[in-house]
């Protein structure tokens, strides 16, 4: 559920003012970039994949409704159940529903975005059902009521000390004086508390980062094992899923495995990568007895066909915002999203609206450095105009950036008009600088000249120069 | 409930042809999907793998131990309970094992490692170490394939702090792909498929990895077919 995107200037404001926050952005700026720059030189066919897994999805995309067919049909062929939902209001009570009627109290939940999207945890705990996160990073948020600022790191923004005190003030039954000498003891603390929730749950509930049609399986890609345990001792596994997580075949799934976990982590590979295909078959001494698949579409049958519909080959590896300038500044909370960075920035209005995140596509200096890295060849600053163009013309932005614009677009239309008008603006501005040779502060542009110094023209324009330079040959 | 379900899938279908500018595939269109998912064909493979046999198990066991796993080579299944008492001695652990009820571990003598003490089964929460049977192992990127079924729980890879998988030599594979292959040789996907690369970890307390996050904090792979064994027997 969204909370605060219109508040995206605010949020950023204060989010460079957050010493705690700045910190960790600073200790995982370079490793972001380095450890996926290291994965890409191991693979020499890394570009020859991107082209391959973005000719997967466009493929898949193209035919996604008979592949969403021939995918239901593999999967209720071994034994599972398909819920389709049209929005997150009809996940929800689907995900209820089966609670109910198997009786559960308790439900470990191993990492989703879609359980964020559609507000799955409020939705449990007030029907009496207590949901339990059990990946580390989404387990300390759950404790202290925060909301994931990374679409795969969900707490990269706390630093140690945040986990200590939190651990101290969750975990009342262990004594007060323990001491956390290392990380690895937070990690173990952690570790003994989940196990136990672990057995006790009567559901499991997982993500998918790929459905495949052509064995019915779900897949999930984790590297600390609690998704495997979630779905694997409680009676029941429920899979959350947005519709666009299909693949035709086994073959098409590994290699977009081969380019997401290098994007995400830089690791060749993540620790396990599980396929589940139905419930428990006779014999199997392990493994649950109900299977479910809670097929979430929200928004985004709405983007196929659209100028948006290239979003919808994302596989959520976070390449994007790892690079990006503004995300690497802000932080992911800022976004007021569940989804943050660049594929934030296109994908929450595309679910929430553009009433609710018109500024989020505003949140780009068009550097075009997440195009570059995104494994899928996602055309996100494209994407990112596209929304502000809607903005405009919906008149979602505020009056005074609209008449800006529209006063700029009429002055930058006409060449004539532009050189006329700059070069009065920089002759004037030449003049008025010529003492100190630079500007502490200009009209307009206040929030400029608050970091640095602009320096003053020399009073003549650029195209004003070449021509007499040409003429003086 | 069930109509409502269908009423949905319909809505959902419908908006989606409607964006795709047509109607449910014509059916020669969906002819020509169906071949490709019975013909399942491959991608570009990654040149590191194009290697025989031998140099593919090397290639495993480098990305294998790059990724925290250690690897072990043997002659056959009756050196495996020596070894297996060694290994947990050296890594003072508990000598009580849960194996998995395969006929190729069942058939090793553990009685011959008289304080070794075992069952055969799935794990329980209390299990501190387990023995597996891996269906293949891919050098790509050191990654072992295990499937659940009656012969290889899935709670052996996830409860216990130590999992041991044991393989053939001729169970490395190249690529994904032909361990996939394999697998549908075998009769198709079990309810369950895990490609696990190396033990349990996280890094989510500051970027620092620690290795034993919820599953196994070791994993040890052990190779069976005689090439390059330590000498423990011939």
């Amino acid at each position: 559920m969204l909370n605060t995107s219109p508040d995206f200037k605010e949020n950023s404001r204060r989010a460079m003012q957050d010493a705690g926050l700045q910190k960790a952005l600073d200790r995982a700026r370079k490793p972001f970039a380095q450890t996926r720059a290291a994965a890409v030189a191991r693979l020499p066919e890394f570009e020859t994949l991107r082209e391959t897994a973005k000719g997967i999805k466009n493929h898949t995309l193209a035919h996604l409704d008979f592949y969403l067919e021939r995918y239901t049909e593999q999967v209720e062929a071994h034994g599972g159940q398909v819920h389709w939902c049209r929005t997150a209001e009809d996940a929800r009570s689907a995900v209820l529903d089966i609670c109910r009627r198997v009786g559960a109290k308790t439900v470990t939940k191993g990492k989703s975005m879609i359980s964020e999207e559609i507000g799955l945890n409020e939705h449990l705990a007030e029907n009496g059902v207590r949901p339990v996160e059990t990946d580390l990073g989404e387990y300390i948020l759950q404790i202290r009521g925060e909301a994931p600022s990374h679409i795969i790191g969900p707490a990269f923004h706390l630093n140690r000390e945040d986990w200590e005190a939190s651990f101290r003030a969750a975990h009342t039954h262990l004594p007060a004086d323990r001491v956390f000498h290392e990380k690895r003891d937070i990690q173990a603390e952690a570790r003994a508390v989940l196990r136990e929730q672990f057995i006790a749950a009567d559901v499991g509930i997982t993500g998918a980062n790929f459905l495949i049609a052509e064995t019915g399986s779900s897949v999930i890609v984790t590297n600390e094992g609690n998704g495997d345990l979630t779905q694997t001792l409680p009676r029941v596994h429920i899979v959350l899923a947005s519709l666009e997580k299909i693949v035709p075949t086994l073959e098409d799934t590994v290699s977009l495995l081969r380019v997401l976990a290098r994007s995400a982590t830089g690791q060749e590979f993540s620790v396990y990568t599980t396929f589940s295909t139905g419930a428990k078959r006779p014999g199997d001494p392990d493994g649950p007895e109900e299977y479910h698949v809670i097929l979430l579409d929200n928004g985004r049958s709405n983007m196929v066909g659209t100028e948006f519909q290239d979003m919808l080959r994302c596989i959520r590896c976070s390449a994007c915002m790892n690079h990006c300038p503004v995300y690497l500044t802000v932080g992911g909370h800022a976004y007021g999203s569940m989804y943050s960075g660049p594929m934030g920035s296109v994908l929450t209005p595309a679910i929430f609206g553009a009433e609710q995140a018109h500024l989020l596509p505003t949140a780009s200096t068009f550097c075009g450095k997440c195009e570059s890295v995104c494994p899928m060849k996602i055309p996100l600053t494209g994407m990112m105009r596209h929304w502000r163009e809607r903005a405009f013309e919906r008149h979602l932005a505020p009056a005074t950036t609209r008449y800006g614009i529209r006063g700029w677009g009429f002055v930058a239309r006409r060449p004539g008009l532009y050189r006329s008008v700059s070069r009065i603006a920089a002759w004037g501005l030449g003049v008025m600088g010529r003492k100190r040779g630079r500007f502490g502060w200009l009209p307009l542009a206040g929030a400029w000249t608050a970091a640095r110094d602009m320096p003053a023209p020399e009073g003549e324009t650029f195209f004003a120069r070449y021509a007499r330079e040409q003429r003086s040959r | 409930m069930k109509q409502d379900n269908q009423a949905q899938r319909a809505a959902i279908l419908g908006t989606i042809r409607r964006g795709l500018g047509r109607g449910a595939l014509p059916a020669d269109q969906a002819a020509m999907l169906r071949t490709r998912l019975d013909a399942h064909p491959r991608h570009t493979i990654p040149a590191r793998v194009a290697l025989d046999h031998d140099a593919l198990i090397e290639l495993f066991i480098t990305n294998a131990t790059r990724e925290y796993a250690t690897v072990q080579r043997l002659a056959d299944a009756a050196d495996l309970p020596a070894h297996i008492a060694g290994y947990l001695r050296e890594q003072n652990l508990p000598a009580e094992l849960v194996i998995a009820p395969h006929p190729d571990l069942e058939a090793a003598n553990w009685n011959d490692a008289p304080l070794l003490a075992h069952r055969f089964g799935r794990a329980q929460p209390s299990d501190m170490v387990s023995v597996q049977r891996g269906f293949a192992a891919i050098a790509e990127t050191g990654t072992l394939m295990l499937p659940s079924g009656q012969r290889s729980p899935t709670t052996l890879n996830l409860l216990p702090d130590t999992e041991i998988v044991v393989l053939q030599d001729s169970d490395v594979v190249g690529p994904y792909e032909d361990a996939f292959d394999r697998l549908r040789q075998a009769g198709g996907m079990p309810r369950n498929v895990m490609l696990v690369t190396g033990p349990s970890r996280s890094a989510d307390i500051e970027r620092t990895l620690e290795l034993g996050a919820h599953g196994p904090r070791r994993l040890h792979i052990v190779l069976l077919g005689g090439a390059g064994g330590d000498g423990a027997q011939g």
